[in-house]
Parts: C-alpha cells; sequence; structure tokens
C-alpha cells in the first residue's frame, strides 16, 4: 500500500470517528455510532499495518499482540458489571496513558525516528517526546489510582498532604529544569536520566492528583483523564508526525474537556481549578461552621409498608437514583417497582442529576442495564419544572442532589449548584441508610421538612420489602 | 420525671364519654388503642363513648381496650385521662389528685377550671395551647385538624341549604349555572371549605386580611379576592388581628360588592380572645339573592352576620343563614379519628421510651407550650418558644445567585460569556498563536492547524451527545484512543532500520505498547455496544 493511500485511508478513518461521536447524540443512533467507530478503527490498523512503515517481518509479532490484548479486552467488556463501569473505565485510561508512554519511550531510542529531523525541527520533536511522556504518566499513574479509589481499593476519602500546591508547584519546576536538560542533551544515553526523572515526577503527580479527591468528585475526575488520554494520543501524534492520532486525540481530548466541564457546572465548581487537580481545598472538607442554620423541624421515619401505601395512591412519581442505588445494586427492585406502578397507570419518572454517580451518565446506564426505557429517564432540567404536579419522590441513595439549601442558603459550601427540587413535591421519601450527611458534609434541610419522610436501612433490602408490600 | 400514680409500671388511659350537650366525638379511636398499647399503655374507654361517632364498645374491646361502666369508675381507675371538651365541674372532681388531662381547654376563656384543676394538683395538657408555628407540632395540631372537618362540613351545610346545583352543568335542556361560592378567612377551615367547595364545582372566591395565603388559596381551586387598601394582617400563631378603620371600611365594600354577586357565603373569621368581628351587615344580607345561604362557621363566638343565630339555621331576608356550633360533631367519625390520632402523636412525644409511661418534659418546646398546669401551680402561659431564627429569615430570602445559575446545568452549548472575559481569552490565544507562528518550523504548523480544527470538531460533536449516553461516549472515546496503537505498530519493524538501532528492545516495547491498546480497542468498543444494546423504549 502507498504512502498516499494510507493517508486518504487515515482521512476516511478519521470521518468514521467524527461520525461515531456524533451517532451518540440520540439513542436510535448511537448503535450505529459506535459501528462506525469499529470500522474507522479497523481501516486505521489495516492501513497502518500493510502500508509503507511496516514491514512483513512484524506481522506475527502484530497478530499476536492483537490477539492476546483482544481477547483480555473482550473478557472484560463481556463479565464487566455496569456497577463497575466507572473502574473499567478508568482502567482503560491507565492503559492509554502507558501505551503512550511506551510509545514516547521507544521513539526516543530509536535512532530511525529522529534522523530526519534538525535544528528547531529537532528542538520541537524532542519537546513532543518529552511532553508526550509527561502526559502519558500522569494519565497512567492517575488512572490507576482512580480506579483503585472506585473499586474500593483505596479508601475513598481525600488524602491531603501539607502544602500539596507547593508540592505539584516543585514538580512542575523540575520537570521544566530536566526538560532543559533533555533538550540539551547530544546522545540518547544522556537524555534518558532527564527523562527517567521527569517520568517518575508525572506518575507522582498522577497519584497525588488524584489522592486528594473524594468519592463523589469522581465523575469529574473520570471525565477529566478521560481527557488527558486524549491529549496523551495527540502528543503521540506530534511526536510520530501523525495526523490521524492527532485528530482524534483532540476529539477524545475535548470530548473529555466537555464533559469535565459539565460535571464542574453541575457541582457549581471552577473548571480551572478542576483541571489543574487544584480542588479540594475550598469545597471538599466544608466544615459548617457554627454559624450554619440547623434545619428547623422534625424527621419522620416510615417503614416499607406506608412508603408502599403512598405509592399506591400516587398518580405521579418520580425517582432520583444516586450512587447509593448503585452501591445496594438496587436498580433491579427499582425497575420492578416502576413497572408493577406503570401497570397501574401511575405516571412513574426518573430523574437523573448529571452527576448523580461515580460517572458521568452512570446512572443512565444502570437504569438502562435492569430494562427501564429511557424514554422515562428525565434530565434535571427538563424535570425540575413538574415537581409540584408530583405525588411521590422517591429519592434512592442520593443527598447533595437534592439539598435545597444549595437553592436557599447562600453561605452553605454547596450554594449555587444546581439540584433536583424534590421537596416541591406532595410527599418525598428518602431512603438511606442512616442519617449521615451526604459527600459535601452539609446537612440537609430537606430531611426535616413536613412533607418529607425517610426510609432507613439498606436500598436494595427496602425497596424489595416496598414492592412485596406493593403486591400483597 | 414521671406522674400519675402507679410509679413503674404501664400507666392506663382513661377515656370518657363526652358529657356536653350535642358533643358527638370521642378522644380515642379503635385504630389508635391499638396504636397506644403499641406504646406499652393499657387504655380503658367509659362504656358508650364511641357511640355517637359510630364506634361501638365491641369494637374497642377488640382492639384491646378495657370497657368500663360508668364515669366516676373510669376517671378514679385512670393515670391519664384523654377528653375532647374541657372537663365539667362534676368531672374535675371525679379526676385523681395528681392525675393526668388531655383535652380543649382554653385557659384564657375559663379561668375558674384552671382554679379547679389546679386544686387537685393536675398535670394539664390543653390541646389547644400547642405552639402552632413548630413544624412539628403539626402532627399534634388538633385545632387544624378539627378546623378543617368543620370547614368540609361548612360546604355540605351550604349545598344542602341550597336550592342548586353547585358544578355548572351541559343538560339537554339548556345550561346551569355553577354557583358562587365566598369564604371569608382562608385559615384552615376556609381552605377546607375551599378545596370542598371547588370540588364540588362551584366557583370559589375567598379573602383574608393576610396577604400571604393567597397563594394556598389559588392551589385549591380558589380566587383570591383584595381588598383595595395597603395593610399587612398577620397577628403571629396563624391567626389575624384587628385591622385599621379605614381597610375595615374598604373591606366593608368589598364584602358588599361579593353579597350581590354570590350565592353562598362561608365565613371564618376569628381573632382570638375576641368577639368574632361582624363582617356580614343586615343589608349585605338584605341585597343577597333569595335562596342564597351564608354558613357563620363563628356563630359559637357571636358570628361574622348581624344576623346569625347560634346553633340554628334561620330564613332571613330569603337567606338561609346557618349558625351551626356543631359542625365537627355533624361529622364525628371522621373528627374523632383525627382527633384520636393528633393524641397519640401527643402521646409519642410524652413517651419517647415506648414503656407506657408518660413524662412531661418541661425542657421541649412543644410540651412546655401545651402544659397549662402542672402539680398544683399554673403554668399558662407559657414563654415563646426558641424558634430557630432561620426559619423564616432564610425562606424570605432565596439565593439569588442560586437561581440565576440554575438554569445553566449543561446542554447550552455557549452561553454568552462577560465581554472583559472573552477578550482576556482572545487575547491570551493571539499571543500564544503568535509565539507558535514566530518561532515553530512548517511542519509543525501543518500539525498544529490539523489539531486545533480537530479540537474544534470535537467540542461541536460532543455538545450534541445526550446525558444519558455520556458513559457510552466515555468508552467510546477510550476505544478510540486506543489509535495510539498505530504509534506502536509502526515501531515494531519499520522499513530501513539503522545500525545503532535497538531493534529487539523496540520490538518488545512496541509490543507491549500494541496488547495494552488492543485490550482497549477491543474492550472498549465491546463493553459500548453492550451497553448502547441495553437502552430500549
Amino acid at each position: 500500500m502507498s504512502a498516499s493511500l494510507a493517508t486518504v485511508s487515515y482521512i476516511g478513518a478519521t470521518i468514521l470517528f467524527i461520525l461515531s461521536l456524533g451517532g451518540l447524540s440520540n439513542q436510535e443512533t448511537a448503535l450505529r455510532g459506535n459501528l462506525y467507530g469499529m470500522i474507522g478503527m479497523t481501516i486505521a490498523v489495516l492501513a497502518t499495518v500493510f502500508g509503507p512503515q511496516v514491514t512483513g517481518a512484524g506481522l506475527p509479532w502484530i497478530i499476536g499482540a492483537m490477539v492476546v490484548g483482544g481477547s483480555i479486552g473482550l473478557y472484560a467488556a463481556r463479565t464487566v458489571q455496569m456497577t463497575q463501569m466507572p473502574e473499567l473505565v478508568a482502567l482503560m485510561h491507565s492503559m492509554v496513558g502507558l501505551a503512550a508512554m511506551l510509545v514516547g519511550f521507544s521513539t526516543f531510542i530509536d535512532p530511525e525516528a529522529s534522523k530526519s529531523f534538525v535544528g528547531a525541527a529537532k528542538s520541537i520533536h524532542e519537546m513532543e517526546i518529552y511532553v508526550g511522556i509527561l502526559i502519558g504518566a500522569v494519565t497512567f499513574s492517575g488512572s490507576i489510582i482512580a480506579f483503585g479509589k472506585l473499586s474500593g481499593r483505596i479508601g475513598g476519602n481525600p488524602l491531603l498532604l501539607p502544602g500539596r500546591h507547593w508540592l505539584n508547584l516543585a514538580g512542575l519546576l523540575v520537570v521544566i529544569w530536566f526538560g532543559r536538560e533533555f533538550m540539551n542533551a547530544h546522545t540518547i544515553a544522556d537524555g534518558m536520566v532527564p527523562l527517567l526523572v521527569m517520568t517518575v515526577i508525572a506518575l507522582l503527580f498522577g497519584i497525588h492528583m488524584v489522592m486528594a479527591i473524594g468519592g463523589a468528585d469522581m465523575p469529574v475526575v473520570v471525565s477529566m483523564l478521560n481527557s488527558y488520554s486524549g491529549w496523551a494520543a495527540a502528543a503521540t501524534g506530534f511526536m510520530l508526525s501523525n495526523d490521524l492520532l492527532i485528530v482524534t486525540g483532540a476529539l477524545v481530548g475535548s470530548s473529555g474537556a466537555i464533559l469535565s466541564y459539565i460535571m464542574c457546572n453541575a457541582m457549581n465548581r471552577s473548571f480551572i481549578s478542576v483541571i489543574a487537580g487544584g480542588f479540594g481545598t475550598t469545597s471538599a472538607t466544608p466544615k459548617p461552621a457554627g454559624g450554619a442554620a440547623q434545619p428547623a423541624g422534625e424527621v419522620v421515619p416510615v417503614n416499607a409498608l406506608e412508603t408502599a401505601e403512598l405509592l399506591r395512591e400516587a398518580k405521579s412519581v418520580v425517582i432520583v437514583p444516586g450512587y447509593g442505588m448503585a452501591v445496594a445494586q438496587a436498580q433491579h427492585t427499582v425497575f420492578e417497582i416502576t413497572k408493577f406502578l406503570r401497570e397501574k397507570g401511575v405516571n412513574v419518572r426518573f430523574g437523573i442529576h448529571p452527576v448523580a454517580g461515580r460517572m458521568p451518565g452512570h446512572m443512565n446506564v444502570l437504569l438502562a442495564e435492569a430494562k427501564v426505557p429511557y424514554d422515562i429517564v428525565f434530565e434535571m432540567d427538563e424535570l425540575n419544572d413538574d415537581f409540584p404536579k408530583t405525588d411521590v419522590v422517591m429519592v434512592i441513595g442520593a443527598n447533595d442532589i437534592v439539598n435545597p439549601a444549595a437553592q436557599d442558603d447562600p453561605t452553605s459550601p454547596i450554594a449555587g449548584m444546581p439540584v433536583l427540587e424534590v421537596w416541591k413535591a406532595k410527599t418525598s421519601i428518602v431512603m438511606k441508610r442512616s442519617m449521615a450527611s451526604g459527600y459535601a458534609g452539609v446537612d440537609n434541610p430537606l430531611f426535616y421538612k413536613d412533607n418529607n419522610r425517610m426510609l432507613f436501612g439498606d436500598a436494595k433490602k427496602m425497596l424489595d420489602e416496598v414492592l412485596t408490600a406493593l403486591k400483597a | 420525671m414521671q406522674t400519675g400514680v402507679s410509679t413503674g409500671t404501664a400507666q392506663r388511659i382513661g377515656v370518657p364519654r363526652e358529657i356536653f350537650p350535642g358533643e358527638k366525638r370521642v378522644a380515642t379511636v379503635p385504630e389508635v388503642v391499638e396504636k397506644l398499647i403499641k406504646l406499652g399503655f393499657k387504655v380503658s374507654v367509659e362504656s358508650g363513648a364511641g357511640d355517637l361517632a359510630n364506634f361501638s364498645d365491641d369494637t374497642y374491646r377488640a382492639a384491646g381496650a378495657e370497657v368500663i361502666e360508668g364515669a366516676a369508675a373510669l376517671w378514679a381507675a385512670s393515670d391519664v385521662v384523654f377528653k375532647v371538651r374541657g372537663p365539667s365541674a362534676d368531672e374535675v372532681g371525679l379526676m385523681r389528685e395528681g392525675g393526668t388531662l388531655v383535652s380543649f381547654i382554653w385557659p384564657a376563656q375559663n379561668p375558674e377550671l384552671m382554679q379547679q384543676l389546679t386544686a387537685k394538683k393536675a398535670t394539664v395538657l390543653a390541646i389547644d395551647a400547642l405552639p402552632r408555628m413548630l413544624s412539628r407540632a403539626q402532627k399534634m395540631d388538633a385545632l387544624t385538624s378539627q378546623a378543617g372537618v368543620a370547614g368540609y362540613r361548612a360546604v355540605i351545610e351550604a349545598a344542602n341549604a341550597f336550592g342548586r346545583f353547585f358544578n355548572g352543568q351541559i343538560t339537554a335542556a339548556g345550561k346551569v349555572q355553577p354557583a358562587k361560592v365566598f369564604i371569608a378567612g382562608a385559615g384552615v377551615a376556609g381552605l377546607a371549605a375551599i378545596g370542598t367547595a371547588a370540588g364540588l364545582g362551584a366557583i370559589v372566591r375567598a379573602n383574608d386580611t393576610r396577604a400571604e395565603v393567597a397563594d394556598q388559596v389559588t392551589s385549591l381551586g380558589g380566587e383570591f379576592v383584595k381588598v383595595d387598601y395597603e395593610e399587612e394582617g398577620g397577628g403571629g400563631g396563624g391567626y389575624a388581628k384587628v385591622m385599621s378603620e379605614g381597610f375595615q371600611q374598604a373591606q366593608r365594600d368589598m364584602y358588599a360588592k361579593q353579597a350581590r354577586e354570590v350565592d353562598i357565603i362561608i365565613t371564618t373569621a376569628l381573632i382570638p380572645g375576641k368577639p368574632a368581628p361582624k363582617l356580614i351587615t343586615a343589608e349585605m344580607v338584605k341585597s343577597m339573592k333569595p335562596g342564597s345561604v351564608i354558613v357563620d362557621m363563628a356563630a359559637e363566638q357571636g358570628g361574622n352576620c348581624e344576623l346569625t343565630e347560634p346553633g340554628q339555621a334561620v330564613v332571613k331576608h330569603g337567606v338561609t343563614i346557618v349558625g351551626y356550633t356543631d359542625l365537627v360533631s355533624r361529622l364525628s367519625k371522621q373528627s374523632s379519628t383525627l382527633y384520636a390520632s393528633n393524641l397519640f402523636r401527643l402521646t409519642e412525644e410524652l413517651c419517647k421510651t415506648k414503656d407506657g409511661i408518660i413524662n412531661v418534659n418541661m425542657e421541649d418546646d412543644a410540651i412546655r407550650g401545651l402544659t397549662v398546669t402542672k402539680g398544683g401551680s399554673i403554668t399558662w402561659p407559657a414563654p415563646a418558644p426558641k424558634l430557630p431564627a432561620a426559619a423564616t429569615a432564610v425562606a424570605a430570602k432565596p439565593a439569588a445567585p442560586a437561581a440565576a445559575k440554575k438554569g445553566h446545568g449543561h446542554g447550552a452549548p455557549s452561553e454568552p460569556m462577560a465581554g472583559s472575559k472573552l477578550a482576556i481569552m482572545f487575547g491570551v490565544a493571539a499571543a500564544l498563536f503568535w509565539l507558535i507562528g514566530a518561532s515553530a518550523p512548517k511542519e509543525f504548523l501543518s500539525h498544529f492547524t490539523v489539531f486545533v480544527l480537530a479540537c474544534f470538531v470535537g467540542y461541536m460533536v460532543v455538545w450534541n451527545v445526550k446525558p444519558a449516553l455520556h458513559t457510552p461516549l466515555m468508552s467510546v472515546t477510550n476505544a478510540i484512543s486506543s489509535i495510539i496503537a498505530i504509534g506502536a505498530l509502526v515501531q515494531i519493524s519499520p522499513m530501513g532500520s539503522a545500525v545503532d538501532r535497538p531493534n529487539d528492545l523496540i520490538t518488545w516495547v512496541a509490543a507491549a505498547g500494541i496488547v495494552l491498546t488492543a485490550i482497549n480497542m477491543f474492550g472498549g468498543f465491546a463493553v459500548t455496544q453492550r451497553m448502547l444494546a441495553m437502552f430500549r423504549k
């Protein structure tokens, strides 16, 4: 295959990737979008393998590696639980990061790759290697930690080292200084030391950045790492002068950045502070200072029977799921209840807050897995006006995303965060394990409202009881 | 701290028959008896106590209560007595020394009763003295529950006396106009009346001196009629206060106008400790259409209408004026059940340990307010409860920034940014581009062009993705980013290799890269496929 033919194939692959992302704009075209992605990937790989840069000698290696990797990937995709999707995604990000690092290193030690560069072009090429490995390393270690946190292997609480911003700044300065050393190095062996030092610092930085972030901020982190993995691919593209890599990397990078931006908005945080990994100081550990108003009123607990009673008499029900539903694996019971109520003619809908769960869109996938039809699953903005007309709202394992303090109390740490206005419904039922405050550490005045009821206990167990009571 | 005689063992709650003429209610119902027994109490009911509310002795027995013959025996056996009406002098005489009583008392209007109870060293919880502003007290608020019943019944009485349909109808023979109902005073009773009348299909108008109830009126299907005069009438505790002369004049004009227009007037205006305000004059009654109805719910306090005769329904100037004072008793089963539930909630508060022994905790705002005499001394009126200041202050000012921010959770790709911010961004971008343009070689620039354009394409495309599909988006971008495989592929065996190239090392590193990216590639697409297949309508 000639170089031109390979280039044309790359253009085709680029178009298919863009169509692939475009296909995700709604559920009907999403599957086709995924198919476009697969075709694009196949074209790109085949054009490379049979293109001018690879000889026949490499084929056995390539096929062997593809088969090994492919089978692992397919196996993982088949067995993963939908509740574990965030972990899987984080793990995959780490692989992109690691691969970017490996490609960077092997490019660096390959004299063939850099022989055509002289002068400014050579400096730029070296800089591209340096930056490519840097981003790859941060993505790799950050994603591994994110994976650990999401799968519960590492505790979810933020680890805040003293003077952590200074540590990060020092790391950055060291990285820049070694960057200069690296550019000035004349042989590969000379350049290796600064490169390795930078890699170690980048890995540490990635670990440190994600360690400092707590459980419910994970949607931001996961989408941010998604973005980083894209930028890593783009940097590799610059390194190899390959436009396909650059375009794809840029697509993925901006997609991740947009997702992080949406997540930040949904939590009312600034985008810049998150991208810098620098949040957690202001609002991640808020302690309501003595002045914060203690909510007036009283918590009214109910049992499963009374909950079933309320549901049975309702005409319109909205279910607001949160991470607690995923933890308790309660989505299937939720669907059973939904099915039962819908057969009775009750209008059941779901309200999803953008940051509910541990990654963007997590709740939607869980509900889809439980066979909840997607046309009764609504976004926050679509549903907020309807709450006054709703008889019963069931909040399952969510807290901060339904906290009225975000709107009413300008001193609250979560003031200004958009929330689902469940307290406007006739009755709301909050299912929680205990009265403990949510991730943000803010007391929730919703629990003390007159029209709110609390159903304490494990979400799955309680919902099973509610279902039994409904059917009785 | 315990009250009652049988210290240590479960206390007995006694419910006597109401002896007040015309009173048909009873202070507990079988359903609630069961709940009280669950709290650890023993319950006794006087024989025949529930007859007028359609609860037979047998139903009480079935619920676990002991039925005692005769008031004297019942009073003697009970540690705690639940009643509806305040006790008569005779009843106080039957009461145990140092016993506990829960009922309506109206301490301000009944000083002698208070004296008698004090002499008995009784602990008395007056359900009418409940601090109603405490939101936690609402479940015990018998005034509210009884007023709701009365409001409902008032509409039923009006419908009974009224010669027409409430709802408008189109019949084969022609159109029937809906009845017009005017409700004066939108307290609990007024609101219940609004809801009931609107439910029957009438056109409902209502007025109250407290402007803040307008929303509640509207929410129940009524229309709020304003008095054309500026003055705020909230008197605290959910009651209205006496208004100025100018306001009263404007109000009279409004009532006169309504009287000419509507078919039914229901008045509920009460001012605590004062005779009911005279809202409807004889003149206004004369101006009403013949066959109209007035239900005066304030009849017991003298009535809101000049022509009301308390306890009677009379016809004057062709208008039926209903002045029944026993509206609640006319729905005795319902009102008894609600009252019994209120008392049960109170009992829960009094017996948090669920061991059948009440504890009158004077530290508790709600219970402190209710307790009018304790162990021989008058504890009424209670000091104002310590209300959390935030309850009113915070509600009054919803955070403006929050409201402003609320709209744009996501979905809006680009909102107009502040001009200065935009200018800074353009400035930074221009500087950056200049820097790159000045120093970078040509090949780099062509790649850079591609990169920047691709970022924009990505930006445009991804904003169209539904939030519901964000997880699949992440897994598919993940799969796509394994395009990095190309970097590894080209390194595995390049065409012409230099002599000093560490071939083996590079091959192994590149192969590792391919394995990693292949995991991602296959895994990513496969899991996306799996997820997307699950989304169904």
